[in-house]
């Protein structure tokens, strides 16, 4: 844990307490700079502790203050979420919201099947965030307060030809955060999932061919919007939310035959 | 807690009285003392720290604990021991004011200390080392403490009283929780005659008058309190009324039998015998504003004009706040806070006029002002002294809170300055530069090294702690 003190919280200073799971880079660290404005103190958690530590100073040096802490961590060691999360939850004192970010994107190439891909997608994208959001859910629960917003993808709405595992993932991941919704709303938590489409992040350079990408700020501020309003599902940019209609509409005699 | 305890499952959204400040922590709520060590050993296991919370009626974070244990001893609320002949009391920590007077009225005594809602616990009311209308005569409710009985975080249990283990008696009671948890209370009640207090209503015009009479009037009887009309300004500045009360003496109150029973002392349910009080906060709602509470103070004022002499009960004397449940739901969403100030009878009035007028300045009018008359005591953590407190209360919204701040850090100067102190049950927003200049270097090393003996491993601390004494 580092050696850090989050500034106390007062009625004149109030302090939303979070934590980002996957916030060294991309969607997570543009969501920790917008959150961090807002005035939250956030635990950003991710495996990269130069780009980790970068960001976090950046933050701090910003505010004069210490608004995030940073949390080495890797999402596959499941075993370690509890306590970790229960230490963490210590740092700052409390805790209102939950983002899993955390995500990898190994294309097998078309035609290859590759398991060890495969595998290590499932891993980060979905076990982690099993291993993550079960703990949170079962205190957000039982406090009968917080949220939690999952970063899905577009890509799990339907299986395509060019990604099976990583469709597979974000799919699996939709449907967890539903049942999430589904079990915690009626305890006034909510959950949110997040569908980018193409983001401008190091992950675009899996992408086969690109769409209306937008840079990661412009998703943080639609996500930061969403959780504001407490919703429980967006597309960013709001456009997906169309084309998927079509694509997720389209019968799969037709779909099976496109090369998409 | 039992074998199927699990954290994660107990966590709690705790709040702050006046819902100014919420905080997630983990809930735990002992019966008995092996309880309380059983949740200190889960604490060192799992690397957490431990509040205590008794009513949860302090102002600010004492019994706040973000992300850490809260240890909530109100099922800890037996009265153990009663002697109607002494008026000695021994109880749990979780007993609240209101079971111990229920208790002790009806053979003729009443706690010797009580503060303005009767629904403190004991073991609150010791840590925050309570004081009421009468401290400038009783001084603060651990100094009627006969004894009491503590389990340390390391699992060791001690008795201290002001002859045994004396160091540790004065750094307990007033020493918010940080050095273990209090098991059994004894405590000596003071007698009464009746079950009626004499209570005297005057008028005062301005600060000066307000102070003099607090000043003047307090040895003549019991309990002296002033209300503030904070909103008046130039020379009605400080304006108010004082309300005095002595107890009755023997023989004066013929049907003492009646009103020492406790029927007779409760608060009635409805205002004018129709509304019911719990929902009276919702009407009370759209006044308060700045310009609601300026015609309420004024209304007030006005009104306090007509002198009178009347007999109270005690618990209506004393309670006020509870007049009104919820009333604190009145300041609206984001709650309110108390900033209490304790000043030298010499500077007292000097400060005052300069943080009221400023806070007109700034358009921040408070919307209720007490004062009242103190003397100091030998608790280590001490607020009192010498001369007088005013407390304030201000409403809490999205678009003041900055403006407060800063007011409220301006108030700490003047105050500062005034060789003035402060009482860590109300006041939220005090920073650990300003617990250093009122308690001192020597005090604060004091403490944390007794709390070094009681709690080696730092189990005990609260958001209050941490925001104050963690420097």
């Amino acid at each position: 844990m580092p050696d850090t003190n989050i500034p106390a919280a007062t009625p004149l200073q109030p302090r939303r307490r979070g934590i980002i799971v996957g916030a060294s880079s991309g969607i997570g660290a543009a969501l920790a700079r917008r959150l961090s404005k807002e005035g939250y103190s956030l635990a950003l958690v991710a495996r990269r502790s130069d780009l980790l530590n970068r960001v976090c100073v950046e933050i701090n040096s910003e505010y004069h203050e210490v608004r995030v802490i940073p949390i080495v961590h890797d999402v596959t060691e499941y075993e370690s979420v509890p306590e970790l999360l229960r230490k963490i939850v210590a740092e700052l004192g409390g805790l209102d919201l939950v983002v899993y970010n955390a995500g990898v994107n190994f294309p097998p190439g078309i035609d290859q099947y590759d398991f060890t891909k495969d595998r290590a997608m499932l891993e980060v994208n979905l076990m982690g965030a099993m291993a993550w959001l079960n703990p949170v859910a079962a205190m957000f629960q039982s406090a009968e307060n917080g949220q939690i917003v999952g970063i899905s993808s577009v890509a799990g709405d339907r299986g395509r030809i060019g990604n099976p595992g990583y469709n597979t993932s974000k799919a699996a991941l939709s449907t967890y955060l539903e049942a999430l919704r589904n079990r915690l709303t009626r305890h006034g938590v909510n959950v949110l999932t997040v569908k980018p489409g193409f983001v401008e992040t190091e992950m675009l350079k899996a992408a086969q061919r690109v769409l209306f990408a937008i840079p990661p700020e412009r998703a943080a501020d639609d996500i930061w919007k969403a959780i504001r309003r407490r919703k429980q599902q967006i597309y960013t940019p709001w456009i997906w939310r169309w084309i998927m209609l079509v694509i997720r509409n389209i019968p799969s005699i037709i779909f099976r035959r496109m090369s998409f | 807690m039992n074998s199927t305890f699990s954290l994660e499952t107990s966590f709690q959204v705790f709040e702050n009285f006046g819902h100014s400040l919420r905080t997630a922590g983990y809930h735990i709520l002992p019966t008995n003392t092996e309880q309380i060590a059983t949740a200190f050993q889960l604490a060192k296991k799992s690397g957490l720290t431990v509040t205590l919370r008794g009513a949860g009626r302090s102002y600010n974070d004492a019994s706040l604990n973000g992300g850490g244990i809260v240890l909530d001893l109100t099922a800890m609320n037996h009265i153990l021991e009663w002697d109607p002949a002494t008026g000695v009391a021994k109880a749990e920590p979780g007993v609240t004011l209101e079971q111990l007077w229920h208790q002790v009225l009806p053979d003729g005594w009443w706690p010797p200390v009580v503060s303005g809602t009767m629904y403190t616990t004991l073991g609150g009311c010791l840590g925050a080392n309570i004081h009421g209308k009468n401290n400038f005569k009783m001084g603060t409710i651990g100094e009627h403490v006969l004894e009491f009985s503590a389990l340390l975080p390391t699992g060791a249990e001690i008795t201290c009283s002001p002859k045994k283990n004396a160091d540790l008696f004065y750094a307990f009671i007033s020493g918010l929780g940080m050095l273990g948890v209090f098991t059994s209370i004894t405590l000596q009640m003071k007698h009464v005659y009746s079950g009626l207090l004499e209570v005297h209503a005057w008028p005062v015009s301005d600060l000066s008058a307000q102070l003099r009479d607090l000043q003047e009037g307090a040895p003549a009887y019991d309990y002296i309190v002033g209300w503030l009309d904070a909103t008046a300004h130039g020379k009605g500045l400080g304006r108010g009324q004082i309300h005095a009360a002595k107890y009755l003496s023997e023989g004066d109150d013929p049907n003492f039998e009646k009103t020492l029973k406790v029927k007779y002392q409760t608060l009635p349910s409805t205002f004018f015998g129709v509304v019911p009080k719990n929902i009276l906060y919702i009407f009370m709602k759209p006044f308060f504003n700045n310009l609601g509470t300026w015609a309420i103070n004024t209304a007030k004022y006005v009104a306090s004009l007509r002198k009178g002499v009347h007999r109270q009960s005690h618990a209506a004397f004393h309670f006020l706040l509870d007049y009104v449940p919820n009333w604190e739901l009145s300041y609206g969403r984001r709650g309110l806070i108390q900033y209490q100030s304790f000043l030298p009878k010499e500077t007292a009035q000097e400060a005052w006029t300069e943080m009221l007028t400023l806070s007109h300045k700034r358009g921040l009018p408070s919307y209720l002002g007490v004062t009242k008359r103190h003397r100091p005591d030998d608790f280590l953590l001490s607020h009192a002294l010498d001369g007088f407190s005013l407390a304030l209360d201000f409403k809490v919204t999205d678009s003041n809170r900055a403006k407060l701040s800063q007011l409220l850090q301006e108030f700490d100067q003047i105050v500062l300055a005034a060789g003035g102190r402060f009482y860590f049950a109300k006041n939220s927003e005090t920073s650990p530069e300003t617990a250093l200049r009122f308690l001192g270097v020597e005090t604060i090393e004091r403490f944390k090294k007794l709390k070094g003996r009681t709690d080696p491993n730092n189990l005990l601390e609260s958001d209050l702690y941490r925001r104050v004494f963690e420097m």
